[in-house]
């Protein structure tokens, strides 16, 4: 196969663009779609200041590659989630590569934060590993970046994600989630940063070959937590349309995108408070993570 | 060739000159869910792999929840 561009060899085929690339023009296109997704939704200016946040994967590392190639100001975000070796090497991964650009990582540990390591948190809750974990994340990365100064967190959510997670919301037509689906989430309440996903137009195939071109050091191993996963189930069923139909994941996002989800979002209004216990954003009178926190505390104690 | 797989990790050996389709079809692997890699390159599906050589199967897909 032959690049589109120039017509040297082809270091990836794109089938749901009907396309192949070398790799220069591909790290080309790879930049212009995250450049297309930050213009469209107005995700972020020069003059806005960009935590991203990593995990040592393809997935952040490249976003946060791109950023600084494209000449924002950014800084890391790492959450030591404590899972054993993985936490360990992900964790590595993080500072070599914010060591090497000159770049700032900040370190969160979820253990201080929560009370435990998201392996105790488990044990803890009766949620499934990565519900609790994700809301760690969520409640951590707006913290630290309000802490900082930073007016936009960015994360590495891929076309891949985006698919998977709509579709288990529809499966299950979670509409409250389907409002909140964006690729960017305007900050509404003073305490709440700008959420971005400047990723959500390439897949991850795309993301990892970009990772792997621009010879970013990534952990591959998955998090031992994810085997089993609903999103890992969700991710097969649309590859295998993806296999009989190319671009169908793309179809599925982008209609969603641009012509459902207004109506979701219009079907759905909050008023947001401020957590009684940490002062951070809820609906209710104690936030999510407020509840567990507790939880763990009562979990942990003698 | 030798072909290096993930999750768990393991090596397969598979013998004949194949395209890259070829080779991902026989082992059960949908094309989007890896990027095959030979040394320092990234093959497309139509690259012929030979006896010789060694290809990694790396895995994209991750799982887990934001």
């Amino acid at each position: 196969m032959k690049c589109k561009k120039c017509g040297e060899t082809a270091a990836l085929d794109l089938r749901r663009h009907n396309a192949a690339f070398c790799s220069p023009h591909f790290i080309e296109f790879f930049r212009k779609q995250v450049r297309e997704a930050i213009r469209h939704y107005r995700m972020f200016e020069p003059d806005d200041t960009v935590m991203v946040a990593v995990s040592g994967g393809k997935d952040s590392l490249a976003l946060w590659d791109v950023l600084i190639e494209e000449g924002y100001r950014t800084c890391g975000v790492y959450l030591d989630l404590g899972i054993f070796d993985y936490s360990v090497e992900s964790r590595a991964k993080c500072e070599a590569f914010a060591a090497a650009r000159g770049q700032t990582l900040v370190i969160e540990r979820v253990a201080e934060a929560v009370g435990a390591p998201i392996p105790v948190v488990q044990k803890a809750t009766r949620r499934p590993t990565c519900s609790a974990c994700g809301l760690s994340k969520r409640y951590l990365i707006n913290r630290a970046a309000l802490t900082h100064g930073y007016t936009v967190a960015a994360t590495g959510h891929n076309l891949d994600d985006e698919a998977a997670t709509l579709f288990g919301s529809v499966m299950h037509w979670q509409t409250d989630a389907l409002s909140r689906q964006a690729p960017m989430l305007p900050s509404t309440h003073p305490k709440l940063i700008r959420r971005v996903k400047p990723l959500y137009r390439l897949s991850e195939r795309e993301t990892a070959a970009y990772a792997f071109l621009r010879g970013i050091d990534y952990i591959v191993e998955e998090c031992p937590f994810a085997r089993g996963a609903t999103s890992l189930a969700h991710k097969d069923v649309l590859n295998r349309m993806e296999e009989a139909s190319p671009g169908a994941k793309h179809n599925f996002l982008f209609g969603f995108l641009d012509k459902a989800r207004a109506a979701f979002e219009a079907a759905e209004s909050v008023t947001l408070l401020e957590c009684a216990s940490c002062g951070q954003v809820t609906t209710g009178e104690i936030c999510a993570f407020c509840k567990l926190a507790d939880q763990v505390k009562r979990h942990t104690a003698p | 060739m030798k072909v290096i797989l993930r999750y768990p990790k393991r090596e397969v050996e598979v013998s004949g000159r194949r395209r890259v389709k070829e080779l991902l079809r026989d082992l059960d692997v949908l094309p989007e869910t890896v990027l095959v890699i030979r040394g320092s390159e990234l093959l497309t599906a139509d690259a012929v792999v030979g006896e010789d050589d060694v290809i990694e199967l790396r895995p994209v897909i991750s799982g887990g929840a934001w």
